[in-house]
C-alpha cells in the first residue's frame, strides 16, 4: 500500500515515468519587500536650546502627491521624557510605535524606578533600522529622537532607513535637511550655542522653519505639532499649530503650472 | 482524607473513584501554606496586597516580590510556590505581548484571565506535569472598567469584588465582606487592604513579613499598574498597625 496520497490514482511510474512533485514542494512565490513607501510624512525638524530640545512635524500623510490625511501625528511621546519624531512611511511608523510600546512595557516589568532614556531608545531604534536594512527590507523612515542624557543634558539623534546615525544640536529629516537646517544653524550651529538660546527663541526659529517648509515643500501642511522636552523632565505637546503671517501674493505671478493660459 | 494511600494520588490527571483529582488538591495545599494575598475591586480600579513571609533576616528587603506587572494595565498577586507564579506571569506577559502584536490594542482583563486559566488547566491533564502550586489574583482596568479574578490550581477562574488566597484567606475574606464593595475608593481600598493583611497575619506562626501593595486605578494611576507611593504605603501600614494593636489590647481586656 502506498501511503502517499499524491501517488493515488496516478499512472504507473514504470510505464509513464516519475510523478513531477515539484509543484507540491514549491514555496509561496517570491518573497516581497517594501520597495517604495506609500503613505508618507515629510520633514521632522528639531533643535536644542538652553533648557532642552524642541521638535516639529506637520500633520500630513501624503499618498504620492495627494494630501491624503491631514490629521497624522508624527511626534510620539515615548515614556515621560522622550519624544520620537518619524518621517517617511506611515505604516512603518505604526510598526515602530508598536515596537516602542512593547519596549516600554518590558521596561516597566521590574517596577524599580529606572526608565529608558532618550539615548537608550535611540540605540534600540538605530539597531532595529540597521538590522532591517541588512535584511534588504528597510523600515522606510527617517527618525529623530529627542530627550535627556543620563547626566541630564539634552539629547538629539538621527537614524534613517539605511541605519545611518548622527547627532547634532540641530537636525532635520527630508526636505528640512536642505531648508530648515541652515535656518536653525543660524542660532544653534555648535553644541555650545544651544546654551545661549532660550525656549522662546527656539520656538520662533522652529515656527519660521515650518513656514518656509510649507512655502517650498509640496508635500507639507500648514498644520503641525511642536513638542518641547525640557530638562526638568517635562514634555509639552503643542498640537494643531498653524503657520502665521504667510504671504502668497507671489503665487499670482507664477507661470508654467496649473490651468493658466499665458 | 481517607483516600490517601489508595494510589489515586500518585499520578496527575487521574480521578479517584469518588471523582477527585488529588494532585490538584495537593497543589491547593501548597497555596494554603503561603502568605496571604488579597485583591479588592474598587470604584475605578483594583488594589492588590500581599503578606510576604520573610524566611530569613539575610534576605535583601524588598526582594522576591509577589506582586508583578503583566501589562501596563494588569497586575497579579499570588500565594503559593513563587517560581510557579513567576512562570505564570511570564506566560501572561507573552499572551498580552502577542495580543498587542495581532490586534494593536491592549488585551482585556477577562480575556487574559481566561487564557491564563486555560494554561493552568492544561497542567491538570497530563501525567508528565504537575499542577501549578499557586492561586493567582489577576486584576486590572480596561475599556469596560475594573476587573478582578482568581485562578486556582485546577484552572477554575472566578470573578470577584474582593478576593483572598493563602494562609489567612478565611480571616481576610470575612474582613473583605465588611467593605463597601465595589464602591470603595482606590485610596480607601489601599488602607483597607493593609488592615486586612495585618488582621490575616498570624504572629504566632510567622514573625516577619513584608507588606506589598499595588494598584491600578483610572483616577490614581491613569490606568497603569504600579506599586503605591512610599508615603501612602507607610501611612496605610501605620494605620493598620495601630488598628491591630488596639484589637490585641481589647482581646487582653476581654480576658481580664
Amino acid at each position: 500500500m502506498d501511503h502517499m496520497p499524491e501517488n493515488w490514482g496516478r499512472p504507473r511510474n514504470d510505464v509513464y515515468g516519475e510523478y513531477q512533485s515539484a509543484i507540491h514542494n514549491a514555496g509561496q512565490g517570491p518573497q516581497s519587500r517594501t520597495q517604495t513607501p506609500s503613505i508618507t510624512g515629510t520633514s521632522v525638524i528639531a533643535m536644542k536650546f538652553d533648557n532642552g530640545v524642541m521638535l516639529a512635524a506637520d500633520n500630513l500623510g501624503s499618498y504620492g502627491s495627494l494630501a491624503r490625511f491631514t490629521d497624522q501625528e508624527r511626534l510620539i511621546k515615548v515614556g515621560n521624557e522622550t519624544v520620537v519624531g518619524i518621517s517617511g512611511d506611515a505604516s512603518d511608523q505604526q510598526y515602530i510605535e508598536l515596537l516602542l510600546e512593547r519596549l516600554l512595557i518590558e521596561d516597566n516589568y521590574p517596577q524599580d524606578g529606572h526608565h529608558l532614556r532618550a539615548p537608550h531608545i535611540y540605540e534600540y531604534l538605530s539597531r532595529v533600522m540597521y538590522n532591517r536594512r541588512s535584511k534588504i527590507d528597510p523600515l522606510w523612515n527617517a527618525i529623530l529622537v529627542a530627550g535627556k542624557n543620563d547626566d541630564g543634558s539634552p539629547f538629539l539623534g538621527y537614524v534613517d532607513l539605511l541605519g545611518v546615525t548622527y547627532s547634532s544640536p540641530s537636525i532635520a529629516t527630508g526636505y528640512g535637511a536642505y531648508l530648515a537646517i541652515p535656518l536653525m544653524r543660524k542660532i544653534v550651529s555648535e553644541e555650545a550655542d544651544a546654551k545661549n538660546v532660550s525656549e522662546e527663541q527656539a520656538r520662533k526659529v522652529i515656527d519660521e522653519c515650518m513656514k518656509v517648509l510649507f512655502y517650498r515643500d509640496a508635500r507639507s501642511l500648514d498644520k503641525y505639532t511642536v513638542a518641547t522636552v525640557t530638562l526638568d523632565g517635562e514634555v509639552k505637546m503643542d498640537k494643531n499649530v498653524r503657520c502665521q503671517n504667510m504671504n502668497w501674493r507671489f503665487a499670482e505671478g507664477i507661470r508654467g503650472y496649473g490651468t493658466q493660459k499665458q | 482524607m481517607t483516600s490517601i494511600g489508595t494510589g489515586y494520588d500518585l499520578s496527575n490527571s487521574v480521578f479517584s473513584p469518588d471523582g477527585r483529582n488529588f494532585q490538584v488538591e495537593y497543589a491547593s495545599k501548597a497555596v494554603e501554606a503561603d502568605g496571604t494575598a488579597i485583591g479588592i475591586r474598587c470604584a475605578d480600579g483594583v488594589v492588590f496586597a500581599v503578606e510576604k513571609i520573610v524566611s530569613s533576616k539575610l534576605l535583601v528587603p524588598g526582594a522576591n516580590k509577589k506582586i508583578q506587572t503583566i501589562d501596563r494595565h494588569v497586575g497579579v498577586a499570588y500565594s503559593g510556590l513563587t517560581p510557579d507564579g513567576r512562570h505564570l506571569v511570564d506566560r501572561g506577559r507573552s499572551e498580552s505581548y502577542s495580543w498587542r502584536g495581532t490586534y494593536k490594542v491592549p488585551i482585556s482583563v477577562p480575556t487574559l484571565a481566561d487564557r491564563l486559566s486555560g494554561y493552568v488547566q492544561a497542567y491538570t491533564c497530563y501525567s508528565s506535569v504537575r499542577p501549578f502550586g499557586v492561586s493567582v489574583i489577576v486584576g486590572g482596568v480596561d475599556d469596560s472598567g475594573p476587573h478582578l479574578y482568581t485562578i486556582e490550581p485546577s484552572g477554575a477562574f472566578w470573578g470577584y469584588m474582593g478576593a483572598a488566597t493563602g494562609k489567612g484567606r478565611q480571616a481576610a475574606k470575612s474582613e473583605l465582606e465588611k467593605l463597601d464593595l465595589p464602591n470603595i475608593s482606590a485610596r480607601d481600598a489601599v488602607k483597607a487592604a493593609a488592615k486586612i493583611i495585618y488582621v490575616a497575619h498570624d504572629d504566632s506562626k510567622d514573625k516577619d513579613f513584608e507588606l506589598e501593595i499595588s494598584w491600578v486605578s483610572t483616577s490614581e494611576t491613569g490606568g497603569l499598574h504600579q506599586f503605591v507611593p512610599k508615603e501612602l504605603l507607610e501611612e496605610a501600614e501605620r494605620l493598620a498597625k495601630a488598628d491591630d494593636d488596639d484589637e490585641d489590647d481589647d482581646d487582653e481586656m476581654d480576658e481580664d
